[in-house]
């Protein structure tokens, strides 16, 4: 699902570089990997198509499907009250294999902005919107989001109102997060798989925004005449 | 009325969960979330005892004082309890 | 880390690597069997210190981390490992050519 796109055979699916891998020469720590995963089918402790499953798994997940919860939950206010609630159970009614991860999904306001991090590692709603970002386990961002959150969003295009509380939710232990964007104006009558197109990776990360209909007009199918 | 707590400032050498700029910080407890088994032991390979895990909300004001930006900025983060003192009345500043 | 202070954010991204997808599958899949916990991940990623955060990609230290812990555990021995890592160097210079797939 998520392999749609892309034509350029030096970018990946999503528009980015491969990192030099297959044709390098060979590092220390790849070395390492590969024998670790060896002595581990050997040992009868991993089979390959039990890893080559899990990665399958993680090449499947990906923010559209965060962006299925978000626009089901703009359209459904009964839903959004079942995801803010309990945010797993909510994207499992979706049918979305989300492991044991255990969501809390924060709601972005007129008032209140969200914002996600993890000052101690990388801990990212993983099951639910596919690896986090490099940038999102930089020493930069988990050093900055906490002390100068609102310094950090202007880097990345987002200038907050004084007028706005910034809530930053540091995923210390056992909770990952999700951010419930705003619905963008303009989209009064669009259904839940356009609206989905609005929504970005980074806006359920709070350092960004959905999409507006402006930006989407000439690829959203079905929107036309809606708004 | 919010139940206010404030984070201890131990700094044992070892694996915990409790990040630095949080240490001797107060705030109140946003949500109880249940009990989880102790990371500080799982990390060991210890037999991890279950504790309460709470998420307590501090405000940049209190985490940054004049430095905020916005002082009535929050931070969220899940603390364990055996992280947590409880204030009493009288502690409140 | 949280409100060290720090640069700004460098926002370009890349793909993982086939080789960074397999040392996480490995994380998940040797957690779930119960020979790690991500706990244990988070400890040895922590004790390599500052200068393995500057001096290493993020999946070089996860794949450290992830044979510490499996060291601890009695998984293999360091003798397997080291007798396994110089077979694997022997079979050629690029990733391709020595992983098997």
């Amino acid at each position: 699902m998520p392999h749609d796109h892309a034509d350029d055979p030096h970018l990946s699916p999503s528009g980015h570089p491969y990192r030099p891998d297959q044709d390098e020469p060979l590092t220390y720590w790849q070395t390492m990997e590969i024998a670790i995963r060896e002595l581990l089918v050997e040992k009868g402790i991993l089979t390959p198509a039990e890893i080559q499953a899990e990665i399958d798994a993680m090449d499947s997940r990906s923010p559209a499907n965060g962006a299925a919860v978000v626009a089901r939950a703009w359209t459904d206010p009964e839903y959004k009250a079942r995801l803010l609630a309990d945010a797993s159970a909510a994207c499992r009614e979706l049918g979305f294999d989300i492991g044991p991860l255990r969501l809390i999904a924060v709601e972005n306001t007129e008032t209140v902005h969200n914002l996600i991090v993890c000052t101690l590692c990388s801990c990212y709603p993983r099951n639910l919107l596919g690896l986090p970002p490099d940038w999102y386990k930089s020493r930069a961002y988990r050093s900055r989001a906490v002390r100068e959150p609102r310094a950090l969003l202007a880097e990345f295009g987002l200038t907050l109102g004084r007028d706005v509380t910034l809530r930053v939710h540091d995923s210390t232990a056992d909770m990952r997060y999700v951010v419930l964007p705003r619905r963008p104006e303009g989209t009064e009558g669009w259904d839940a798989e356009a609206l989905a197109a609005l929504v970005t990776r980074d806006s359920m990360i709070g350092t960004g925004l959905p999409r507006s209909p402006g930006d989407v007009a000439s690829t959203v199918a079905g929107a036309e005449g809606n708004g | 009325m919010a139940e206010r707590v404030r984070v201890r400032r131990w700094a044992p050498p070892g694996h915990v969960r409790t990040p630095f700029y949080l240490r001797g910080k107060t705030g109140v407890i946003e949500r109880r979330l249940g009990r989880f088994p102790n990371p500080e032991e799982l990390a060991y390979r210890q037999d991890a005892a279950r504790i309460e895990l709470v998420r307590v909300r501090f405000t940049a004001a209190e985490l940054w004082g004049d430095g905020a930006e916005r002082p009535d900025d929050t931070v969220d983060a899940e603390i364990y309890a055996h992280w947590l003192e409880p204030l009493e009345a009288a502690d409140a500043p | 880390m949280g409100g060290q202070a720090a640069g700004p954010v460098e926002l370009a991204e890349h793909d993982h690597a086939l080789w960074e997808k397999r040392v996480d599958a490995l994380m998940v899949l040797a957690s779930r069997k119960g020979f790690f916990t991500v706990d244990g991940l988070r400890r040895a990623l922590e004790d390599m210190g500052e200068e393995a955060f500057e001096t290493m990609s993020y999946y070089e230290r996860w794949v450290a981390a992830v044979n510490q812990n499996l060291l601890e555990a009695g998984v293999y021995t360091v003798a397997e490992l080291g007798a396994r890592m110089a077979e694997v160097r022997a079979r050629g210079d690029t990733y391709g050519e020595v992983a098997g797939g």
